[in-house]
């Protein structure tokens, strides 16, 4: 018996080459032009510049050796590393929420909270950030924190409660210092936020909320389980940024006494007069941490791309 | 005679200054499957959207299962505990799995237990025949299998009313069988509904009673076989040659 012949088009072929070459002399000649670029700097740092780079300086304000206990401590920069951490955390999650409520505040129906979000962002938007951090520092929170003598309810508690203070916002005796710092922080970025999230729940579709609606949802649980999950998810990529920037905007506070990072970096820096080993080492660090969150967004992105459309 | 479940009289609704419904009296029975057909603007989604106030009526009045609509948010909210509907886009919640999408409302609007709200989820699945899709996300499936996994959703609800608006529209043409099978299931099942939808060989299999509306206004109502055989108005007749040539 005669076998019917194979239609072509049953059989699937790989595609014939590449479409594109991933490589060409325009490749060479722009990497040969930064390549140039990057010797001609290094010659003039090291030739006309003629800076004597001195590492070993830093490394003992990193860490030292206590003579007295035996062993090494973290010193200034690993204690402002840890500032500098714990305000990165808190401030994302405070920024977020302030930034949540905020946005939906923005969407509202009621004027005042319509009213009172759009004023909080217009104010915050529009004035330098330095400006802001004095203005809300020394005018507003220094009359406001004192009173709550939140120093003496921490010298109250337990050893063990004083521990976990110290762990998660740092010296008992600074506490206020951190507080403020954070507070400033965390309004300051969460206009931005509130910006971010408002655009979010602008771009669900509204035939979604009709949906929920149908099925007989509360408005809370419209909110809830339909619009703001998706809201957040499609603005993943500029929240990222806005933490980012946070954690880079960390380094303000340091104008007004908080001990974090930058502070103590000034601080070595004065004590050295090591200018460049102290700043790009410190850059290196803020580097790291602002990549290793930008990279933990990406994959919170790729998790969530089998849902998007 | 059975008593009315849906009514309608003197409905009224403006959009701006544009009146896209006038005058509409209609009442639907226990267990009547309407289907309304119309030129596209004629205010049949208008009207069917009404019924569980997606939109507002401006003026007459709606009693939905003994409950009349009006501002108060328990009368809307006990309406729409009874009332399913199924959209032309589908919309479903594109973050949450099949599965999930089917057992949320139940949880959140019917206060069920997980355990139950999933039993009766994979049971609508099933009967929408596709269980084997619970885990994926709507994206991952076909607008036919979108569709009925929107109708598995409002049927886990257990309403005693459906509407469906236009839930073929969207739909390829090898997709909207199997679509218009699963409604014409629930149609032999005895559930009440009220179809928007121009598909008109599925109102002659299914329905009890055609509307054919026209500029915000009842033209027409009668049997399938009385509306398509002998149209009253010209304005009907006009409308189903135009698209009985197809």
């Amino acid at each position: 018996m005669a076998q019917a012949p194979k239609l072509t088009s049953d059989v699937t072929r790989a595609r014939p080459g590449p479409r594109r070459r991933p490589w060409g002399w325009f490749d060479f000649v722009l990497l040969a032009a930064v390549a140039c670029f990057c010797v001609y700097l290094a010659w003039r740092t090291n030739v006309v510049f003629k800076y004597n780079w001195e590492w070993s300086t830093l490394w003992p304000f990193v860490f030292r050796f206590d003579t007295e206990a035996g062993k090494w401590v973290p010193n200034l920069i690993i204690e402002g590393l840890l500032t500098t951490l714990r305000l990165a955390i808190w401030g994302i999650l405070l920024a977020g929420i302030i930034g949540t409520l905020m946005g939906l505040a923005r969407n509202s129906q009621r004027l005042l909270l319509r009213l009172i979000s759009g004023l909080y962002v217009m104010l915050i938007r529009n004035i330098p950030p330095v400006v802001f951090v004095f203005v809300f520092v020394f005018f507003i929170a220094s009359q406001i924190m004192p009173k709550l003598a939140l120093g003496d309810v921490v010298a109250g508690m337990s050893s063990t409660g004083q521990w976990w203070v110290h762990v998660f916002f740092g010296s008992p005796k600074l506490i206020d210092n951190f507080l403020l710092g954070l507070l400033c922080l965390s309004i300051f970025s969460g206009a931005y936020v509130t910006e971010i999230v408002r655009a979010g729940l602008e771009s669900v579709p509204r035939s979604q909320i009709e949906a929920g609606d149908s099925l007989g949802f509360s408005r809370l649980d419209v909110m809830r389980f339909v619009v703001l999950p998706q809201a957040l998810r499609n603005v993943l990529p500029p929240m990222a940024g806005q933490f980012i920037q946070l954690i880079k905007d960390s380094s303000l506070v340091s104008l007004v006494s908080i001990q974090e990072l930058t502070f103590m970096a000034q601080d070595v820096q004065v004590t050295t007069q090591r200018v460049f080993e102290v700043f790009v080492f410190v850059g290196v660090i803020y580097f790291v941490i602002c990549f290793a969150l930008s990279r933990l967004f990406a994959s919170l992105e790729q998790r969530y791309a089998q849902a998007n459309r | 005679m059975p008593s009315n479940i849906i009514e309608l009289r003197g409905v009224n609704k403006w959009f701006g200054n544009l009146q896209v419904l006038k005058d509409i009296d209609l009442s639907v029975t226990q267990g009547e499957r309407m289907v309304i057909c119309g030129p596209s603007g004629s205010g049949k989604s208008t009207l069917i959207r009404c019924i569980n106030r997606l939109e507002q009526h401006d003026e007459g009045s709606i009693v939905v299962d003994g409950i009349t609509l009006d501002e108060n948010t328990e009368h809307v909210t006990a309406i729409r505990r009874e009332v399913g509907m199924v959209f032309q886009s589908f919309n479903l919640f594109p973050h949450l799995t099949v599965l999930e999408n089917c057992v949320l409302p139940q949880i959140r609007a019917r206060g069920s237990s997980r355990k139950d709200a999933t039993a009766k989820a994979m049971t609508y699945l099933e009967r929408v025949r596709i269980p084997e899709q619970a885990a994926k996300f709507p994206a991952q499936l076909s607008g036919g299998q979108q569709q009925r996994v929107a109708i598995a959703r409002s049927l886990c609800m257990e309403p005693k009313i459906m509407l469906f608006d236009e839930p073929t529209s969207a739909l390829d043409p090898e997709m909207i069988k199997e679509v218009l099978d699963v409604i014409v299931d629930l149609a032999q099942s005895g559930m009440t509904m009220v179809c928007v939808t121009h598909e008109m060989g599925f109102a002659r299999k299914v329905a009890d009673t055609v509307v054919f509306m026209d500029g915000g206004r009842v033209i027409e109502k009668a049997p399938p076989q009385e509306l398509f055989g002998n149209p009253q108005s010209d304005r009907t007749k006009q409308f189903l040659s135009q698209i009985l040539e197809h």
